[in-house]
């Protein structure tokens, strides 16, 4: 058996299917995949998202630090709250995890790393840290829970105070804050508006049923891995791992190589690699499924599908592949031994609930 | 609980098969395996005149989450996939043993069935499967 959230006893009573995600025992889906999808699409899902590690860094070398631990720079965070999306890297430039990092005060730093990599990231953040005289810690007793779609902001500060929801309705997009006895974030993972909270664990149940009874879908993991694909966001494991690297990841975009003086860890290694292969989209054609592991034919050479799907919203399959660089339009993926057709796109597929290819 | 009908047979891999009066038979997969499959978003039936083994993968049937093969639980020559699943592929979802049937096939003469179980039969292996 795995590793329980808060919310694992709801979850069954809520008829969930219950699978292993990184250790954890998650729900995948409760009555249908495809309804939670177009729930969070059309009004609003809430997923249980406490198998993710939250990890307070405090001291007063706190910035210096992670200007060294992560390849995005925070300093392009100015504003307290604000969030960044950044990869972890080892000295070889390759992903040891994906995060989300908060500031907080100038001797506070939020992150929120992956559940599957959350002990090999505490061991590796504390070894890094050992010269920076900061203090590491992981934040236990909190249920996580992510209320996402164009109706996810109304439906959750109604459960706040009214001081607390004016609080947080006036964040903007990828800030989060301390409100009432939660962390509030606008922040996701499905191309949706929304927040991600943190709320004592105690309150995890209680709350989920208000959000419930406020019409707000429950949502499992499988709905999320199809919105998250739709946005075209990548997901660790499977897109990404230690042995890429972010520029064959679709990731350059989170990699800040200026200032040229600030020597993050891997960037050296970035420094001499000359990408030869990308991450890019593909909108099958044929009918089928595009899946995780089938092979991509390319005039380029061979690649592989990292992620794929049936995607609820263009009802059609799309995937993310590692394909070789350079220039690319039309590819065919091995299904089953036929060579079916695929165009190559550039992710996202959908933004907010629209598909971005007419 | 899962719908099992009492006129069908069934295998231990989830397919149902229907005799028909014409002497070929009707198979698809059963309430229980489309439950646990999920949605069903694509189906990829067999063309008429494909000769099946017992037990050679026959069907695809695939949920937002995974594929999965549908074997064929009886010998013979596929005489028709059902048209209607490229359109419809829920249909497997709504109606497992009607609308939702995938392919028909003529048994060969003398050709091997898999071990076929009656309804009680298969209830009983879904109860095992459960506990």
């Amino acid at each position: 058996m795995g590793r329980k959230t808060p919310l694992f006893e709801l979850h069954q009573e809520l008829g969930a299917r219950i699978v292993d995600f990184g250790g954890w025992d998650m729900p995948v889906q409760y009555a249908s995949q495809i309804t939670e999808h177009h729930a969070v699409r059309r009004a609003s899902g809430v997923f249980d998202v406490s198998h993710m590690c939250p990890i307070d860094i405090r001291g007063t070398r706190v910035r210096e630090f992670l200007r060294h631990l992560l390849a995005n720079d925070v300093a392009k965070l100015t504003r307290p709250g604000k969030a960044l999306y950044s990869c972890m890297l080892n000295e070889s430039g390759g992903v040891l995890d994906d995060l989300i990092v908060y500031f907080l005060t100038d001797t506070w730093f939020r992150l929120v790393v992956n559940a599957g990599t959350r002990d090999k990231d505490l061991v590796w953040i504390r070894q890094q840290s050992a010269h920076f005289d900061v203090t590491v810690t992981e934040l236990t007793d909190l249920a996580m829970l992510a209320i996402q779609g164009p109706e996810a902001r109304a439906k959750t500060v109604a459960l706040l105070s009214a001081s607390g929801a004016d609080a947080a309705l006036a964040l903007g997009p990828f800030f989060g804050r301390e409100i009432d006895d939660w962390f509030v974030a606008r922040t996701g993972y499905t191309g949706e508006d929304g927040f991600e909270i943190m709320i004592p664990a105690q309150d995890a149940v209680r709350i989920w049923r208000e959000l419930n009874a406020a019409g707000v879908a429950s949502c499992g993991l499988g709905a999320r891995d199809t919105l998250r694909l739709e946005a075209g966001m990548n997901l660790y494991g499977n897109d990404m791992d230690e042995k890429t690297h972010p520029f064959e990841s679709g990731l350059a975009w989170t990699v800040a190589m200026a200032p040229a003086d600030r020597r993050f860890i891997g960037r050296t290694a970035l420094e001499n690699i000359t990408p030869s292969r990308q991450l890019v989209g593909l909108l099958l054609e044929d009918r089928g499924v595009l899946r995780g592991h089938q092979q991509v034919v390319t005039p380029a050479g061979p690649g592989e599908i990292t992620s794929g799907t049936f995607s609820p919203t263009l009802e059609r399959s799309i995937a993310l592949a590692r394909v070789p660089a350079g220039a690319l339009q039309q590819v065919q993926v091995d299904i089953r031994g036929k060579l079916l057709n695929a165009r190559v796109v550039k992710p996202p597929f959908v933004r907010f609930n629209r598909s971005v290819f007419a | 609980m899962s719908n099992v009908p009492p006129d069908l047979q069934y295998t231990k891999t989830h397919e149902w098969v229907r005799r028909l009066p014409d002497g070929t038979v009707e198979i698809g997969i059963t309430d229980h395996a489309q439950h646990a499959l999920g949605d069903l978003v694509f189906v990829d039936v067999p063309e008429a005149g494909r000769a099946l083994k017992v037990g050679d993968p026959a069907a695809v049937v695939e949920s937002v989450k995974a594929a999965s093969d549908v074997y064929a639980p009886v010998s013979g020559e596929v005489t028709q996939g059902n048209p209607e699943l490229a359109k419809e592929p829920e249909a497997v979802n709504t109606d497992p043993y009607g609308k939702g049937w995938l392919m028909r096939l003529r048994p060969a003469s003398g050709g091997t069935t898999a071990e076929l179980m009656s309804a009680p039969e298969y209830q009983k292996l879904l109860q095992t499967e459960a506990a």
